[in-house]
This record gives C-alpha cells, sequence and structure tokens, in this order.
C-alpha cells in the first residue's frame, strides 16, 4: 500500500485496525520479558535495589522527548501540508507525553528519597524535565481551551513548533543556572558506563515502552477520528433540524 | 431554593466542559512555584523556609487569574440581564456563583499544594499546615474577588483592574495566611491564633462579598 | 413562585431616562391591557432597548411611574415580566436541553421543557450543544423560555432578528396566543411582526 493512502483517515482507521491487536501483544510481549531481565539483573553496588527504577525512568524520559518530537513532526503535518491526520496525531501524542514526563518525574522522586534523602533537588536534569511537562500540560489546556478541532490543531501547532526551537534554549540555561548555583556534588545518574548486564534489561525496557507508545498512539488516533465524526454527524443534525 | 441550586450546578458544569477554566489556575499555580526557584535559586534550606509565602502568594495570584470570567461571562451572553431579574436574591445568587468558582478552581489549589510543598523540600507537617490554612484563606480571596469582578463587569478590560482593586483588599488573608504556616514550622506563635483570625476573615468575606458585589452590579446599571 | 393574581394593565406615566448626561427619552406615558400589544418603533438611538430595559428594571428611570395593577404586590415588575433582549443568554457548553432547564428552573422553579422546545421546533436536537446551533436556532431556543415560564408581561427586543420567515410566523403565534391568554406584550421592533391591530408608539419624533 502507498504511503499516501495512509493519509486517508478511513484508510487509516481500517489499516489501525488491523495492527494494533499485534502491537497490543508486541507490547505485552517485551514488558514480559522486560521486566523479567529488570527483576533478575544484579543490584547496584552502591545504589542496591534502586537502581532497578531506572528501567521505568529512562526509558520514560527518552519518551518525554520522543512525544515532542512526534508532536514537532505532526505540527509541521498541520502547517505545512495542511493534513487532518497530522491534527489528530498531534492531540493524540500530548496527554502521552504528559503521562510519560509526570512518569519520568515521578520515578525520578521516588529514586531521589533513598540516593539524595529528599524527593526532589532543583538540579538541571530534573528542572528541564519538569519544564517540558509544563509545557505539555499549556499545549493540553491549548487543546481544551478552543472549541474549534482544526482552529485548535493550527494554535496547537504554532505554540508545539515554538516549543521545539525553545525546549533546548531552555535546557542550556537550566544547566546554566544548576550549576551557578550548585556544586556539583550531585550524583549523576548511573555513572560513566553502564555494564552490560544493565545494559540488555535497559534497551529491552525502551522497546517495550516504544511500543507502548505507539499502540497507544495508534488507539487514541483512532478514538480522535471517531471523536471528530461524531462532532460533525452532531453538527450536521443540528442544521438539519427546523431550517 | 431551586433555583441557586440550578445556578450553583450551572456554574459546576461550565467550569468542568470544553473551555471552561477550571484546571487552569491550579496549571497556573504550578508554573508559578516552579518559576520562584529559578529567581531566587536552588537552596533547598532556603526553599524550605520561605515554601509557604511561596505557596500563598502563587495561590493569591491562581484564584485572582480565573475572576474576571466570573461574572463577565454572564455580562456578555445576556445571563445576568435574567439574574437580576429573576426572583432569587441577587445576594445569594452571587454566593451560589462564588462557592461553585472555589470548588472548580480554589480547591484544585489546596489539593495541588502538598504536591508542590515536594518542590519545595516543606517536611509534610509544614505540608499539611500550608495546605489548611488555603483552605481556610482561599474562600476568603474568592468572596473578596468577587466584589472586584463585580465592579468590573461592565468593562472592556477588567482583568488587570480586578487586580488592582482586589489585591490590596487580600493583605489580612495574606498576612494571617502565611504566619500560621510559619507558627506551625517555626513557632513562636501558637497555630491557632492566626488561624483563628484567618477563619473569621474567611467568614466576614463570605458575608460581605455577596451584598457588596450585589449593590456594585445594581449600581452599575445605568 | 408563579402567582395566581393576574395583573390587568401596565401604566407608564411621565417616563424619563437619562443616560450620560443626554435624556433618552422624557415624558414619555403609555399603557398596555391584557390582550394587548404596543409595539414600540423609531430610529435607531431613539431609546426603544433603553424603555424596554427600564421596564424590565435593568436601566435606572430617572422619573416617573411605573406599575403593573393588580399585580401580585410582593413581585417586582421584573419578576412578573419575560425580557427577550438582543443577546441570547446561552451557554454553548450546554445542551439545547440543559440551558432551557436551568433557565426554567432559575425563573419559575420548575417546569416541563420538552413541550417548549418542541413548539419552536428544537425538540429533536435537545442533547445538542448549544454552540453548534445557528443565530436562528438559538434565537428559537430563547424563545422557547417564554413558553416554559410563565409571565403575564412580554418585554420584547426586536424578537424578529435571526428568524427566518417560518419561525416569524412560529413567534407570531406564540404571542397571539400570549395575548389571547390575557397577556401583555411591549415589544421594540422596527417593522411589522405580525400582530395585526397592536397599538404603536413612536419615539424620537420630538428631537
Amino acid at each position: 500500500m502507498p504511503l499516501i493512502d495512509l493519509a486517508n483517515p478511513t484508510r487509516f482507521l481500517a489499516l489501525s485496525h488491523r495492527l494494533l491487536p499485534w502491537f497490543a501483544a508486541a507490547t505485552a510481549a517485551a514488558f514480559a520479558s522486560g521486566i523479567y531481565l529488570a527483576v533478575s539483573a544484579p543490584d547496584d553496588y552502591q545504589q542496591g535495589a534502586t537502581v532497578k527504577i531506572m528501567f521505568v525512568h529512562v526509558p520514560a524520559a527518552w519518551l518525554a522527548m520522543g512525544c515532542w518530537t512526534v508532536m514537532t513532526i505532526a505540527a509541521l503535518g498541520t502547517l505545512v501540508w495542511r493534513h487532518p491526520l497530522a491534527d489528530v496525531a498531534a492531540r493524540a501524542a500530548a496527554p502521552l507525553g504528559a503521562a510519560f514526563t509526570a512518569m519520568c518525574l515521578i520515578t525520578g522522586m521516588l529514586w531521589g528519597r533513598p540516593m539524595w534523602g529528599t524527593y526532589w533537588v532543583w538540579d538541571g536534569r530534573l528542572t528541564s524535565v519538569l519544564v517540558l511537562f509544563l509545557m505539555y500540560l499549556g499545549v493540553l489546556a491549548l487543546w481544551r481551551t478552543v472549541e474549534d478541532p482544526s482552529r485548535a490543531a493550527r494554535a496547537a501547532a504554532v505554540l508545539t513548533l515554538v516549543g521545539a526551537i525553545n525546549l533546548p534554549i531552555i535546557k542550556f540555561s537550566v544547566d546554566w543556572w544548576a550549576t551557578l548555583h550548585q556544586p556539583a556534588s550531585v550524583l549523576r545518574l548511573g555513572g560513566p558506563t553502564i555494564h552490560s548486564s544493565l545494559l540488555t534489561p535497559l534497551l529491552v525496557m525502551a522497546l517495550a515502552f516504544l511500543l507502548l507508545f505507539v499502540t497507544l498512539h495508534l488507539a487514541a488516533m483512532r478514538n480522535e477520528i471517531m471523536r471528530r465524526r461524531v462532532r460533525t454527524m452532531l453538527m450536521l443534525q443540528a442544521e438539519a433540524a427546523g431550517h | 431554593m431551586t433555583a441557586l441550586a440550578a445556578l450553583f450546578v450551572r456554574d459546576l458544569k461550565l467550569s468542568v466542559r470544553l473551555g471552561g477554566g477550571a484546571l487552569m489556575g491550579v496549571l497556573f499555580f504550578l508554573i508559578v512555584v516552579t518559576l520562584m526557584p529559578f529567581a531566587i535559586g536552588p537552596d533547598l534550606a532556603l526553599l524550605a523556609r520561605i515554601g509557604p509565602a511561596i505557596l500563598w502568594l502563587g495561590a493569591l495570584l491562581a484564584s485572582l487569574l480565573a475572576l474576571d470570567r466570573l461574572i463577565a461571562s454572564d455580562y456578555e451572553d445576556g445571563s445576568l440581564d435574567l439574574i437580576l431579574m429573576a426572583p432569587a436574591p441577587l445576594e445569594l445568587a452571587l454566593a451560589a456563583k462564588a462557592i461553585a468558582h472555589w470548588l472548580t478552581t480554589g480547591l484544585p489549589l489546596v489539593i495541588a499544594a502538598p504536591l508542590l510543598g515536594f518542590l519545595l523540600n516543606l517536611d509534610p507537617a509544614a505540608t499539611g499546615a500550608v495546605a489548611l490554612t488555603l483552605l481556610a484563606g482561599t474562600p476568603a480571596l474568592t468572596f473578596i474577588g468577587l466584589i472586584g469582578a463585580a465592579l468590573t463587569v461592565a468593562l472592556r478590560r477588567g482583568g488587570l483592574l480586578i487586580a488592582v482593586l482586589v489585591l490590596p483588599l487580600t493583605v489580612p488573608v495574606l498576612i494571617f495566611g502565611v504566619a500560621a504556616s510559619n507558627a506551625a514550622i517555626v513557632g513562636p506563635l501558637p497555630f491557632g491564633t492566626p488561624f483563628t483570625i484567618l477563619c473569621a476573615l474567611a467568614l466576614m468575606s463570605a458575608v460581605v462579598g455577596p451584598f457588596a458585589a450585589a449593590a456594585a452590579l445594581r449600581h452599575g446599571l445605568e | 413562585m408563579s402567582s395566581n393574581r393576574r395583573p390587568t394593565r401596565l401604566v407608564a406615566s411621565e417616563l424619563a431616562c437619562v443616560r450620560g448626561g443626554r435624556a433618552v427619552f422624557s415624558a414619555l406615558s403609555f399603557a398596555v391591557g391584557t390582550g394587548e400589544a404596543l409595539l414600540v418603533s423609531g430610529p435607531n438611538g431613539a431609546g426603544k432597548s433603553s424603555l424596554l430595559r427600564a421596564v424590565a428594571g435593568l436601566v435606572r428611570l430617572t422619573g416617573g411611574k411605573l406599575a403593573l395593577e393588580d399585580g401580585d404586590a410582593e413581585l417586582t415588575l421584573g419578576e412578573q415580566a419575560h425580557y427577550l433582549g438582543h443577546q441570547d443568554a446561552l451557554k454553548p457548553s450546554l445542551t439545547v436541553a440543559e440551558n432551557l432547564e436551568f433557565w426554567t428552573r432559575y425563573l419559575d422553579g420548575g417546569g416541563a421543557i420538552a413541550p417548549a422546545l418542541d413548539v419552536v421546533g428544537l425538540g429533536g436536537i435537545a442533547h445538542l450543544p448549544a454552540a453548534y446551533l445557528s443565530a436562528g436556532q438559538r434565537r428559537r431556543l430563547s424563545i422557547a423560555r417564554l413558553i416554559a415560564v410563565a409571565r403575564p408581561l412580554w418585554l420584547l427586543d426586536e424578537p424578529t432578528s435571526a428568524l427566518d420567515s417560518a419561525a416569524q410566523t412560529m413567534l407570531a403565534t406564540l404571542m397571539r396566543d400570549h395575548l389571547a391568554g390575557g397577556g401583555m406584550i411591549l415589544a421594540a421592533t422596527h417593522g411589522p411582526i405580525g400582530l395585526d391591530g397592536a397599538k404603536e408608539l413612536r419615539l424620537g419624533s420630538a428631537r
């Protein structure tokens, strides 16, 4: 099937309907093996069993950034090619991105409690993830505020692109701010090298998270397309009533 | 009573539906609190010490933010005309609107405060104290804000004017809210004294607010 | 809330209104009895809307007397009147039914809304958000309020605006029914609204 056909929402619905069970099954399998590998991995000599939080934390952090990348590409699709499926992809990715970022923050806090003795430090890395989380919430708020979906999509696309340009600047300035104020005494995540006994489960878990994202994103896109169809049908119903 | 209940339920529905700003205030609160350490530095001991003040200032600004829609949206679509004509007393109608407004904008701030306490390195006792003072204090902010919203309802750009009118009136609430929180953390005052005054302020504004707002609306008519 | 006493006459004598230092109207006297309609006409800015809002109690009068004779003494004039202004007093995020139900409960204390929606032709789309309605449909939804809650006096400001001819006929029928039931209508209008034999009050000719 040529790629252009995918751009048709109806084709997309049919194809995603067939693909979803496979992705869901692959996600379950990846998580099963990932969790098995993670549980049987050796404890870190310094961090103990706490290091295993990393098997959730690090993939969540990667996806937190990955979702914004997906949204950025979709935003280009919305603004440049004015493609309705791009709107749908951007909208479906935003809550997922926010959820993965929240997961990254929460697992980070749980890891920080035994490691740093406090749930939160204003370390550059943590803080820039927090700012990323706030930006996701901003995009979600924008989607919720504008009633017309295609207008909301264009506004959200502009915000997403501005965010994509700004995120590196935010990251840089937060790092600068954190090192300015703090001696580099904070434990660095992971350490300089990761032993392969930890690396393999991490990569499997990352694959599982990626599959989870793809599955949820497909399902959310389907929901969004159907929600829009319902909306259009209701509007037609209103138009048909008593003119 | 049915009339007031209907108004109360309608306002709750409006704020949680699409386009309603129920959680916008919390988001603003989160952002303001996050910005504070950027301005004053990530020193955890310092943040813990001034944490209650940061949370209170953030909550004050966040509850101010939503005020301009409190009455203005009813004014713009003509609903206010009908509310003014209706048999239900205007004072009680405004009180019902204010309570609905507090439930959707004030209460979320109280719930969010303990989460933000983590970011500011507050210990659980201090977090509890701040949340408790916010629970008593944010209704006062809403009822005082009601007056500002009523005064500026007919103006095109009421938002900033509301802030200018309302912020000075909130000074006592801020003083006793932060004082009670600090009393719970470091002393030397007992927590009860400022907290009782804070509760008294809330009760007083719950009485004065609707009457003053109703008077402002009636006199605002040409 | 609804009173079993029915007012018999709306009497206005020597009404005056000043807005922003300018006299909108002065020495205005008229009377509307049961079953009667009074059409207020005049050029733009003649004070038609202000007069209606003044009768509703939404604009302060600077002089004159306004009374609803034989009405319930405990109710204000505004509480015995319906006001249909330029704005529709609808919330886009509430459904058609929710919008009407709110006003019925707020103005009266309850009543069936389904018959009123059927009369204005919105019965089939009661479940839709008001945001999806056209201007004419929004107007019809606010007209449904007049039927759902019984009030002796209707104050209508340009009631036919945004309505197509079918809806204008519907409104005319509703107004005639209201008059036949002993109601009163005070309407500001630029043209005929389908009420034959209504009295007319011309504003702004003095200037």
